[in-house]
């Protein structure tokens, strides 16, 4: 008996952690429900087309761009070798930590014509040295391609890593070039990583608010934005949503697909640095420099120009408003953090011991969020929490109750983070064997008394990189945090948004640099477990 | 009914699996309190299986287990492992690698003081022999020392039932025979009634009153130890616990069988057979140890390959009509390949199969 009724508490747990995203898809198709057909034609006559082909136009470059750059310098880092190999290795992960929309606004600093860096060019060299404008299509492109390529970077080189020499070989021995051998053995052979990753790339790029925004490139996130703050209308907004939706399910169903296609065929045998190429020194020269120019205006360029702006105004810049906006970031991130890792942690825990349909559906369906963009996470939830205001109003509560509230906030972290604290979490216990619990539950030790006593200390590591994920991405989140926040609520994300888009960039220099610090740790964090692996 | 009270653990026509399609079935046994019994069988025969659904790890289909005149498990109804009191001892031993040595054997004492528990925990590693390593963490142990905590661990609650999941299969040969010693005397000397699932006959032997030869997911037999090696039930035991081979033999009345060998007079149980008829072909089971080496006897047969096991040789013999034998020989009588040597028969049971 005793035995049925757990079973249905974990059940209702885990229909419960599966609510949340089914809402927010549900909130986004409730768009058609209620179709104002004048509305629907603006929408289609002047909006729509404009944002779909510059969404579509920027996916598409940008996955072009991040590809060639990460294919090329991993291919360097991992199979050759010149001056600087080992440090661009790791060096060149480092953009990851800089956000889209911080990228974006530092880069157009710098290299605007008035900007730091051309003006030291034109100083220094030559008066009549322009560079092109970057303050259009290509400084988008650009500035998402240089945060974003490290996804695919970090793919390829551990494709090229465990396989890129071996298969040289082979080609080799087959009598084909080393030139040769790239092109017809080792590059087919890392497609699917390259697009698994240039697929990541592509999500990103769909969901990416801030970057676009600074360059005032209306795409489909910003559209929701603008319909719904600007114009006023949630259904469009709602609208557009769902619109923007249809193509992320496409990318995130043909990443699901590649993801089936990685696998290493010999994961031992892995590049050593006796066996790399030793490139002749002009080619040498050609790839440190090709290194040098993506980790220069990625990351050096970016923070320098941050740097630049910040170092003067730091007195003055470190305000009690600037401490404020940092306590907020630092206890909403603790908080999300907190509540997100706990309940990855139980969800992980309840799909282990359950083992049912429902658990496997249930982590199916609260992970999904991860592909959803902030901005239609944050207009699906608030249709359904709207309703639930309404329901609650008439009921004879002082209205609107959830709507403004934190609540939704956290609501919507905890349904696009969800999948990054279950992974570290869920690959630690899957190393936890079986026997594990059934020793545990024969010694009368289960339930939650059992993931305290015996698995929570042994997966103490995965819940800990959970935790850094976690506080991190909500730290860098921003269409989220600035759609759903609670009236005079300010994060630094908010903030450096708000003071870039009025182009205080000097202003916005130290709030980025103290999200740049904080991204830095997983990334570093990442660097060491990679260099680990190598070893 | 009244049969099935007397008995501590007992198994009632136990299913496991589909209806459709069962992993086990059929199944029944008992035990008495503090006896050990086994499940032999090769791998993939249900053993684990059926040791699971005892421990409560895995839902049956049909039939029942009662422990203790309690109905642990039944059709739509399992109670939950933890509350069984029925301890366990795994394959890979499953000792908790972030506890010690002496708080992996308390992991499992409810309800006691720390003195007790310290008391009782002290007590059983005492008997394990690992007093010296009770601060130690479990990767520091080697295997051996590691499937004592595991023990340990498993006798600390005083569980009503103890499993053992192929409790040596990580260990090796020699240390296997002697823990396997170690492990019975202390499961004697604590009166603790227990199940051990195995593929080795001879862990079966060393360790179980009873023993139960599993496969296809039937129980064969279960039976003594001498029983199931003597008095095999069909072809599959006979074969599987221990070594022989099966000659062929006509039935020359109900009770007598005439082999190249020599005419024998049955005896033995084998309820298959009992509709035998004068004049039908039967197999009969001849184990090497049936086969006495004498050279003087007027039997022969032809060697045709040999094995040295120290002490004795195991010859493979070829008789007069092409079948084959097997005899285990004191190893200085040492014959070569082709050599014709004298046999004569030794035999307390004759076992016969259709």
């Amino acid at each position: 008996m005793v035995y049925f009724k757990r079973f249905s508490i974990w059940q209702l747990f885990l229909l419960l952690m599966s609510l949340p995203t089914t809402l927010a898809l549900v909130g986004v198709l409730t768009a058609w429900l209620d179709i104002d057909l004048l509305v629907l034609g603006h929408l289609f006559e002047f909006v729509i087309p404009n944002a779909v082909l510059n969404t579509l136009g920027l996916v598409l470059c940008v996955a072009i761009v991040t590809s060639l750059i990460a294919v090329i310098s991993a291919w360097l880092t991992t199979v050759c070798d010149f001056p600087g190999r080992a440090f661009f290795s790791w060096a060149l992960i480092l953009p990851m930590a800089i956000p889209g929309y911080v990228m974006a606004f530092a880069l157009v600093g710098a290299l605007e014509y008035t900007g730091s860096f051309q003006t030291y060019l034109r100083e220094s060299i030559s008066s009549s040295l322009i560079l092109p404008d970057v303050y259009s299509f290509g400084g988008v492109v650009l500035a998402l391609s240089l945060t974003l390529y490290p996804y695919t970077y970090l793919l390829v080189r551990n494709a090229f890593q465990t396989q890129g020499k071996q298969s040289l070989e082979v080609g080799q021995s087959l009598g084909l070039s080393v030139r040769q051998s790239f092109w017809r053995v080792s590059l087919p052979q890392a497609r699917p990583w390259i697009v698994g990753g240039s697929l990541l790339v592509m999500m990103e790029t769909l969901a990416d608010f801030g970057t676009v925004a600074v360059f005032n490139y209306d795409t489909l996130t910003t559209t929701i934005y603008k319909s719904w703050f600007s114009l006023f209308s949630f259904q469009s907004a709602l609208q557009i949503a769902s619109l923007l939706l249809l193509f992320v399910i496409v990318v995130s169903l043909l990443e699901r697909q590649s993801r089936h296609k990685q696998r290493f065929t010999n994961a031992r045998n892995t590049v050593q640095a006796r066996s790399r190429i030793l490139l002749p020194s002009l080619q040498a020269y050609l790839a440190c420099a090709f290194c040098g120019v993506i980790f220069f205006i990625g990351f050096l360029l970016p923070i320098g120009q941050l740097l630049l702006w910040a170092i003067p105004h730091l007195s003055s810049g470190l305000t009690d408003q600037f401490l404020r906006y940092m306590l907020g970031s630092f206890s909403l991130s603790l908080l999300a953090m907190t509540i997100i890792t706990a309940l990855a942690l139980l969800l992980a825990f309840a799909a282990r011991t359950q083992n049912s349909y429902l658990a496997n559906w249930s982590v199916k369906i609260s992970t999904l969020g991860y592909a959803l963009p902030g901005t239609v996470l944050a207009v699906g939830l608030l249709a359904p929490i709207a309703a639930i205001d309404h329901y609650l109003a008439r009921l004879g509560f002082a209205a609107p109750i959830l709507q403004g509230s934190i609540v939704v906030m956290l609501l919507a972290y905890s349904v696009r983070f969800m999948a990054v604290a279950f992974s570290p979490i869920e690959n630690n216990l899957l190393r936890v064997t079986p026997s594990i619990d059934a020793a545990s539950r024969s010694l009368s030790v289960s339930g939650l008394s059992m993931l305290w006593r015996v698995h929570f200390p042994m997966i103490r590591v995965g819940v800990l990189t959970a935790m850094v994920l976690v506080f991190v991405d909500v730290m860098k989140e921003l269409p989220i945090t600035l759609m759903t926040r609670p009236f005079g609520f300010n994060t630094l994300a908010v903030r450096i948004y708000e003071l870039s888009s009025e182009g205080l960039w000097q202003r916005a220099a130290l709030p980025a640099l103290a999200i740049v610090l904080v991204g830095l740790i997983p990334v570093v964090i990442l660097i060491l477990r990679a260099d680990k692996v190598q070893q | 009914m009244s049969t099935e009270i007397k008995h501590y653990l007992s198994l009632n026509e136990v299913v496991i699996g589909y209806d459709s399609e069962p992993v086990l079935s059929g199944i029944s046994f008992s035990l008495q309190r503090g006896e050990i019994g086994c499940l032999l069988g090769p791998s993939g025969c249900g053993k684990t299986s059926l040791l699971r659904a005892i421990g409560g790890f895995e839902h049956l289909s049909g039939g029942r287990i009662t422990l203790n005149n309690e109905v642990i498990s039944q059709r739509q109804y399992t109670l939950a492992p933890e509350q069984r009191q029925i301890g366990m001892v795994f394959q890979d031993y499953a000792l908790f690698p972030h506890l010690t040595v002496i708080e992996n054997v308390k992991f499992g004492l409810h309800g006691l003081s720390q003195p007790e528990s310290d008391t009782r925990s002290l007590y059983l590693l005492e008997q394990i022999g690992l007093m010296d390593k009770k601060a130690v963490m479990p990767h520091e142990l080697s295997g051996g020392e590691q499937q004592r905590v595991a023990l340990a661990r498993a006798l600390a609650p005083q569980p009503k039932l103890l499993l053992l999941d192929e409790p040596f299969s990580n260990l090796d040969v020699e240390l296997r025979e002697s823990l396997g010693e170690q492990v019975r005397a202390l499961l004697k000397q604590t009166q603790t009634t227990a199940i051990m699932v195995t593929h080795d006959q001879h862990e079966a032997f060393a360790m179980a009153d009873s023993i139960g030869v599993l496969n296809g997911g039937a129980l064969l037999q279960w039976d003594s130890a001498y029983a199931i090696y003597h008095q095999p039930i069909n072809a599959f035991v006979a074969d599987f616990v221990g070594q022989g081979v099966m000659l062929n033999g006509e039935m020359v009345s109900t009770t007598e069988v005439q082999t190249t060998l020599g005419c024998f007079e049955r005896k033995s149980i084998a309820a298959t057979i009992d509709n035998i008829q004068p004049g039908d072909p039967v197999k009969v089971l001849i184990r090497p140890d049936d086969i006495i080496h004498q050279d003087s006897s007027e039997l022969t047969a032809k060697v045709v390959a040999r094995h040295f096991r120290g002490a004795e040789f195991l010859y493979h013999l070829e008789l007069d009509n092409h079948e084959r034998v097997l005899a285990l020989v004191p190893s200085h009588h040492d014959h070569a390949i082709n050599e014709k040597i004298g046999i004569r028969l030794e035999i307390d049971h004759v076992v016969v199969f259709k």
